[in-house]
């Protein structure tokens, strides 16, 4: 059974359809990368799967689970799918501590003192030990989107889901947050990244959907789809896009 | 020559109304020469005066505005009303009145500020209770231990501080309009007027009221005396005063507060 | 090469020295003519005797500032138990306007009608209809007290203001805020109090100062319906002086409270600019 899987996803805006019947399956711990330009609907497909965004048709399974059902409380669904934004969008008033800490205190019910041990791990796992106690504001690019990553696993989610996550940094720091991508990959996470760091999909990626207009036009392992597209407009993005 | 004479004598009787008209001692001394202006409140209010309006000569304090005019040689016709508050009576700069008349109580401080003429009337001062508090006893024991109230421009702040000293603080206003909204809404139970506003108050204005006592007159500081006020150092307060002498003494003043301040008997006396 | 610390003055350097102590001068000169002319033409006005013995009268003041101080005293408790209460009535207005939910679309209506009323009509006459309106549909004492229902004809109007001001500070936090809390599994109702609010709340702090400072001023018209704080006061050392100056003495109390009030909210304010930037 596929971990999540997508069936004739349609997403409106008013009279803007922007995902206009999408099919995707992705099995647990399989990394798929969607790509395409700005506008083709990846972010919004993020955002529907972790039901920010009600959808107007289809449907969404995890684990064989139908979860779009209109009226639905999307709660618990959101507790098992992880998300990180382009802009980290960290909690300005609090720690990266207590950044990671705040949902599973309130949604898991633990109290702080269960609870810290495990957080701090996992800061110290991803090197940010020593970047705990600071607030967002004096923390790099870089470090804000790892603890938003931190922020995003200390729920333990069984899905991640990354929005263009290095697009707002700055070049010399998006090695470090790729790296975090690599290391959760190796520990098995079902991931699904919306991205333009086609180097990076390419090493790393299961599969490889190009999206364009809310349509997924292609898919494919990397190697297919950078070295032979099929679709001519997987060719003329690509052409573009890795010049 | 009877011509002659004719003429002299009607210009000689000419020359002596007009010596009279504008009053031989008020020449040249008030606001516009030839008028007496006087101010009065806003509203101005019975028995002071009535209907508001004061031109009509009716009410007390308007009788005795014309009386005294009438003796400083100005006819009706010369008499002009304007109204002002306290505030603009006692503000330096230009006055809009000759003097102002409103119930006014003569005190040692305000002398130092503006001048006051001769007393026209001595006011008792009198309480004015609710519905709630009617039987309530006239001594100042029983005074004591009511919810006081009073307007907190006017002399009854110190009456009430100094001769009652209630246990409760006193609430204070700044208008009698406020002060019978307050007895209306039970928020305090009694107030210190003058007794004839107060019998006025009682009897028109808030219902279930009751004036259940005065301060014996004799006694020098339970009593206002009123007096006309001017501005300090006006020269015409000699001629107010030569005024309101005259008519103290030939007894028209008394027959103007019979007519108008006649119900304020009756009342006990607060012991 | 870089280094011109050690001796001498850059060029720059010598020329800001210079313009400095120019601006210096001239901001002297001028503070000076300015007091002089207020020190010596005004008093030369025909009237400067009778104001200055009318409002700025030294003996008056001296008698009557302790008891204004002390009318003052009740000025301070008015505000001590009226501001929190406008605080959580502020805050809940302004989260009832928010309401999203279609049960609670009555409370929305709630909250659109209380600040429209409120922040219309002028706080005196709500200060009136409500401290002498209610008192008079027959409440026994002391729950028809003055300070009771004027200071809530105080709270209601202030409030109104309030709201308004926590709602601008609510939307004024970006949304990707609530999306990422929302994606972490929380409930509406924890990311609002765990993540919009504590930012919002932070986000108006200065606004809301110049409300209170505006509060501290109209605590004063309590003084139309009885009780007898500092504006009363001085209005009764007024008449039995015949004398302006205990207002001059009131207004003296209030700027020492307010000033440093005032102070305290611009450098919130400026300091928040800094941040935004």
């Amino acid at each position: 059974m596929p971990k999540l899987k997508l069936n004739n996803v349609v997403k409106r805006f008013g009279e803007n359809t922007v995902c206009s019947g999408v099919n995707l399956v992705v099995d647990q711990g399989q990394m798929v990368c969607l790509i395409g330009a700005s506008g083709a609907g990846k972010s919004t497909l993020l955002r529907c799967i972790n039901l920010l965004e009600p959808i107007e048709d289809g449907e969404i399974f995890i684990d064989g689970e139908d979860i779009s059902i209109p009226g639905r409380n999307p709660q618990d669904v959101r507790a098992r799918i992880g998300m990180v934004f382009q802009n980290f969008n960290l909690f300005p008033h609090m720690t990266a501590l207590e950044n990671a800490m705040l949902a599973p205190r309130r949604v898991r019910k633990l109290s702080k003192s269960q609870l810290q041990p495990e957080i701090e791990n996992l800061f110290e796992r991803f090197e940010l030990a020593d970047r705990m106690h600071n607030y967002p504001d004096q923390l790099s690019g870089g470090q804000q989107q790892r603890v938003a990553i931190v922020r995003a696993l200390a729920m333990k989610p069984e899905v991640m889901l990354f929005d263009e996550i290095t697009s707002a940094l700055d070049p010399q720091l998006v090695g470090e947050v790729l790296d975090v991508l690599l290391q959760l990959k190796n520990q098995g996470m079902t991931m699904v990244l919306a991205t333009h760091e086609m180097q990076f999909a390419r090493q790393a990626a299961d599969k490889v959907c190009f999206l364009k207009n809310g349509k997924i036009i292609e898919e494919g392992p990397p190697d297919q789809i950078f070295e032979a597209p099929k679709q001519v407009e997987t060719q003329n993005f690509l052409a573009r896009a890795l010049k | 020559m009877v011509k002659l004479i004719s003429i002299a004598a009607a210009s000689f009787a000419f020359m002596a109304t007009t010596s009279l008209a504008g009053g031989h001692c008020a020449a040249d001394k008030t606001l516009t020469e030839g008028k007496f202006t006087i101010a009065t409140g806003n509203p101005a209010y019975y028995p002071w005066v009535m209907d508001d309006a004061p031109e009509s000569g009716q009410g007390f304090e308007a009788a005795v505005a014309y009386a005294v005019a009438n003796e400083m040689g100005f006819v009706a016709a010369d008499v002009v009303w304007v109204r002002s508050s306290f505030d603009e009576a006692i503000q330096p700069g230009v006055k809009n009145f000759d003097v102002n008349m409103q119930q006014y109580s003569i005190t040692a401080e305000r002398d130092q500020v503006v001048d006051f003429s001769v007393p026209y009337y001595t006011a008792p001062m009198a309480v004015l209770v609710g519905a709630g508090a009617t039987d309530t006893a006239a001594t100042l024991e029983a005074l004591k231990g009511l919810k006081w109230g009073a307007v907190g421009s006017t002399t009854a702040v110190q009456k009430i501080a100094n001769t009652v000293k209630p246990t409760n603080d006193p609430l204070l206003y700044g208008d009698n309009a406020d002060v019978n909204a307050a007895i209306s809404a039970n928020q305090i139970d009694a107030a210190m007027f003058d007794l004839p506003t107060a019998l006025f108050l009682s009897a028109v204005m808030i219902e279930g009221s009751k004036v259940i006592g005065q301060f014996p007159s004799a006694e020098s500081d339970n009593a206002d005396q009123f007096g006309m006020l001017m501005e300090e150092g006006n020269s015409l307060k000699a001629c107010v005063d030569e005024a309101l002498t005259a008519i103290t003494e030939n007894g028209v003043l008394a027959s103007i507060e019979a007519k108008w301040l006649q119900n304020t008997t009756g009342v006990p006396l607060i012991k | 090469m870089n280094n011109t610390k050690a001796a001498g003055q850059t060029r720059r350097e010598k020329y800001e020295q210079h313009q400095r102590r120019r601006s210096m001068l001239i901001a002297a000169a001028s503070t000076i003519l300015v007091l002089a002319a207020l020190v010596i033409f005004v008093p030369m006005a025909p009237g400067w005797e009778k104001v200055q013995k009318s409002f700025f009268n030294a003996a008056v003041l001296t008698k009557t500032f302790p008891k204004l101080l002390d009318a003052f005293v009740v000025n301070v408790m008015i505000f001590a138990w009226s501001a929190p209460a406008i605080a959580i009535l502020g805050l809940f207005i302004a989260l009832a306007r928010n309401a999203k939910s279609p049960a609670l679309f009555p409370l929305r209506i709630f909250g659109a009608t209380f600040t429209d009323v409120f922040r219309g009509v002028p706080v005196i006459l709500t200060v009136y209809l409500i401290g002498f309106g209610i008192p008079g549909l027959g409440l026994p004492r002391p729950w028809n007290s003055p300070f009771i229902w004027g200071s809530l004809a105080l709270v209601l109007t202030y409030s109104a203001y309030v709201a308004e001001i926590f709602r601008s500070g609510i939307d004024s936090v970006h949304p990707s805020q609530r999306s990422a809390a929302l994606s972490l599994g929380l409930t509406e109702l924890q990311v609002l109090r765990d993540v919009v609010l504590p930012q919002a709340v932070r986000n108006v702090v200065p606004s809301q100062m110049n409300m209170l400072i505006a509060l501290q001023k109209d605590v004063s018209l309590l003084s139309f319906i009885g009780p007898v704080e500092i504006f009363r006061q001085a209005g009764v050392f007024k008449s039995l002086f015949a004398n302006f100056t205990p207002y001059v003495g009131a207004a003296i109390i209030f700027l020492i409270v307010t000033i440093p009030a005032t102070r305290y909210a611009d450098y919130l304010m400026a300091r928040q600019m800094r941040e935004r930037r």
